[in-house]
């Protein structure tokens, strides 16, 4: 597959490795943060832990949307999916996020109308299909979805469509980043910037983490060669005393962004004045809700959204893995009662989340007796 | 009486009990099993065994449900052969008859009942083995998709194999018959719920003949058999390092994938070691007759495509792993529910 394979190399990875090992300082600890859900899948499914220095730990940061959503929002998303005439659809891995009755799959299994949709627009079909019904797309992620919701919701207003909802939960990332950083116990010495998130906002808008912070970040993609290239980047900016915004997944990113994603998600979101961010708490201007000239759509309006708030279970440390304080074995739910299957918090949820791909990956962790 | 102890505690049935993955088999164990099965059985396969008068017997049931009913390659009545046949032959049984029953939706064409025994006559023929009986239900508009087949089976085990999970031992090599993924993917876009297309179809076909042959050129050295439907090759391993309590380490570089299966897995997030097959069996045999066994199967017409794809190893015990060409190593779990993409 062109723009796969060639950055599945083994030679190139090999040596890329190599050129990490060769590079880093021995006498000191490297904490890098991937930001992003996808990069945290990549790590565990390529193992790239394996191939980089003992001194060089990757944080799994709060890029993953599923493991971000407070179980407030789910539970006022499936007393919506539980009403007369509705049809709730979302996507795969909000199936199994739990609320405090149950997931949108247990919903399901109980008789509640829950499809799996692959892309927004497959929720407005059903609401064009099912004229008689309530159709509400629970629209979850960053910048990265936020731009295909929108289109959706300018496509439903161009068919007039009445009968489709949106149930906001998308956010933003650069609040997200600059809470971690703002956080006292932060101990991250470089960032591996989002891919998927830059493609649509570009990589002018994290210069801030350089500028006031001073640490750096290079923008990365998500195949094993991205990732290591991109990690030996951030060991060289740190050997050669720079900070700066870089860009290594240039074939995807645009600098500036992507301009016509940015003016549709403009035209149809604003930015809430907060927003619960789960093991974060409330983040200002951290999250989009719909634009007053497009309520007739917004889920929130229609519905009467109670605005549940659920706090995690006491026991649950989403906050300090999220903010990588603790590795996710050292969470006192980890492995007993909070396992992929049965996720107590929303790390364990997604194959994005830190948790569920520690817990596959604590196997190995044993077997070689660390 | 004694009591029977019950460790399912889930409150309702969910579609991932069904998917094959680790909520099946917390069902089969937790609350099937202890009802249904006197002592706690060593290992699950897919065929029970039957000693009577000197002979082996092999018995299976099988159902399906799949949803479309036809789908490229294959339909549910082939299906419910080949499936029956080869949970039978993965047990070292080749089939000697089977039962079928039919359960029909009100409404259903009878062009399309009669496509399907159709289907199931065919690939009984084609398997070497009779429908000889069976029963038919018919449920009201709505309460099935169009069809449901149940399908029992029994064989007669091959003296010169005893297939258990008990004895395999580090060292055993891993044997694949061919790409795996073919059925799940084309099952899945045939759905038409994804707007992709590619030119897959359904590996449905009956695994006898390869397993006939193996048995011929390697019968000492044949430990396992098992043919990795719902949950594929991962949820099948991983099975298997649990009974036998030992690690599998598969060469990701030799899993034989066809590049439309990659593809798809690689848009919807999904692992093709998750995705089921229907014409694909996975075989560990000691080292000695891994070759031979091996040549056996790809001199067989159909499996051209079988790879040598791992071996098993001492530690870490219960596990499966799978090595990348450049170093890195993870940890492949069973199916976790069904297979759910990611969503960016």
């Amino acid at each position: 597959m062109k723009y796969v394979d060639e950055f599945r190399d083994a030679e190139l990875i090999r040596k890329t490795s190599e050129e990490i090992h060769r590079l880093v300082d021995p006498n000191r600890k490297y904490r890098f943060m991937e930001v992003c859900g996808g990069h945290t899948f990549s790590i565990f499914r390529f193992g790239i832990q394996n191939l980089l220095p003992g001194n060089i730990e990757l944080v799994h940061g709060p890029g993953c949307p599923v493991c971000v959503l407070p179980m407030g929002r789910m539970d006022d998303g499936l007393t919506i999916a539980q009403q007369k005439n509705v049809i709730f659809t979302a996507f795969g891995d909000v199936m199994r996020v739990p609320g405090r009755k149950g997931s949108p799959l247990e919903l399901r299994a109980k008789g509640a109308d829950i499809r799996m949709i692959y892309s927004p627009l497959d929720a407005l079909k059903i609401a064009v299909d099912h004229p008689d019904r309530k159709v509400v797309l629970f629209a979850i992620g960053f910048e990265t979805t936020a731009p295909s919701t929108a289109l959706t919701l300018l496509r439903a207003r161009d068919l007039n469509v009445s009968n489709f909802f949106v149930f906001s939960n998308h956010v933003l990332i650069l609040p997200a980043i600059r809470a971690i950083l703002d956080s006292p116990d932060m101990r991250i010495d470089g960032f591996l910037g989002p891919g998927h998130v830059s493609a649509v906002i570009g990589a002018r808008p994290y210069e801030f983490i350089t500028k006031h912070y001073n640490k750096p970040l290079v923008i990365s993609g998500f195949e094993p060669l991205d990732l290591l290239q991109s990690i030996l980047m951030l060991v060289k900016q740190l050997k050669e005393g720079r900070c700066e915004v870089e860009n290594q997944y240039s074939r995807v990113v645009p600098w500036e962004g992507n301009v016509p994603a940015l003016n549709a998600m403009n035209k149809v979101f604003e930015v809430r004045p907060f927003f619960e961010w789960r093991g974060l708490g409330f983040i200002t201007q951290s999250a989009l809700k719909l634009r007053s000239e497009f309520s007739q759509w917004d889920a929130e309006v229609h519905f009467e959204v109670e605005g549940v708030r659920v706090t995690d279970p006491k026991a649950a440390q989403c906050g300090e893995v999220l903010k990588g304080v603790l590795r996710p074995h050292q969470c006192k739910l980890f492995g007993k009662e909070c396992t992929p299957e049965h996720p107590v918090g929303a790390l364990m949820v997604s194959s994005e989340g830190a948790c569920a791909a520690y817990y596959h990956h604590v196997h190995l962790r044993q077997a070689v007796g660390e | 009486m004694t009591t029977t102890k019950i460790h399912f505690t889930d409150d309702h049935i969910g579609l991932a009990h069904g998917a094959g993955g680790k909520a099946s088999r917390r069902l089969i164990e937790g609350l099937l099993v202890p009802y249904l099965v006197d002592g706690a059985p060593t290992e699950l396969n897919d065929a029970a065994y039957l000693d009577v008068n000197g002979s082996r017997l092999a018995v299976t049931a099988d159902s399906f449900v799949v949803k479309p009913l036809v789908f490229p390659g294959g339909s549910i009545g082939e299906l419910a052969v080949n499936g029956t046949v080869n949970d039978l032959a993965m047990g070292g049984a080749k089939s000697l008859a089977l039962l079928s029953t039919l359960i029909l939706e009100a409404g259903l064409a009878t062009s399309e009942l009669e496509r399907e025994v159709a289907a199931m006559a065919r690939a009984a023929q084609r398997a070497g083995v009779s429908v000889v009986g069976g029963d038919t239900k018919v449920v009201e508009h709505g309460k099935a998709d169009g069809m449901f087949i149940t399908t029992a089976g029994i064989g007669l085990t091959d003296p010169r194999v005893h297939l258990s999970g008990q004895n395999v031992r580090p060292g055993d090599q891993v044997i694949l018959s061919g790409p795996i993924g073919d059925h799940g993917i084309t099952v899945l876009l045939a759905r038409g719920e994804l707007d992709l297309e590619a030119d897959l179809t359904s590996d449905t076909r009956p695994l006898w003949p390869f397993v006939s042959a193996l048995i011929d050129a390697a019968a000492p050295g044949l430990r396992w058999m098992r043919d990795p439907t719902r949950g594929g090759v991962a949820t099948a391993l991983n099975e298997l390092a649990r009974d036998a309590k030992v690690a599998v380490v598969l060469d990701e570089e030799a899993i034989p994938v066809r590049s439309t299966v990659r593809g798809a897995c690689e848009i919807l997030g999904m692992d093709p070691l998750h995705i089921a097959n229907e014409g694909q069996f996975l075989a560990i045999v000691s080292p000695d007759y891994a070759d031979v066994a091996l040549e056996s199967i790809t001199r067989t017409p159909g499996g051209e495509g079988a790879r040598r794809i791992g071996e098993i190893q001492e530690a870490p015990k219960r596990v499966v792993l799978a090595r990348s060409r450049y170093g890195g190593t993870r940890v492949v779990d069973m199916l976790v529910g069904d297979p759910l993409p990611r969503i960016c």
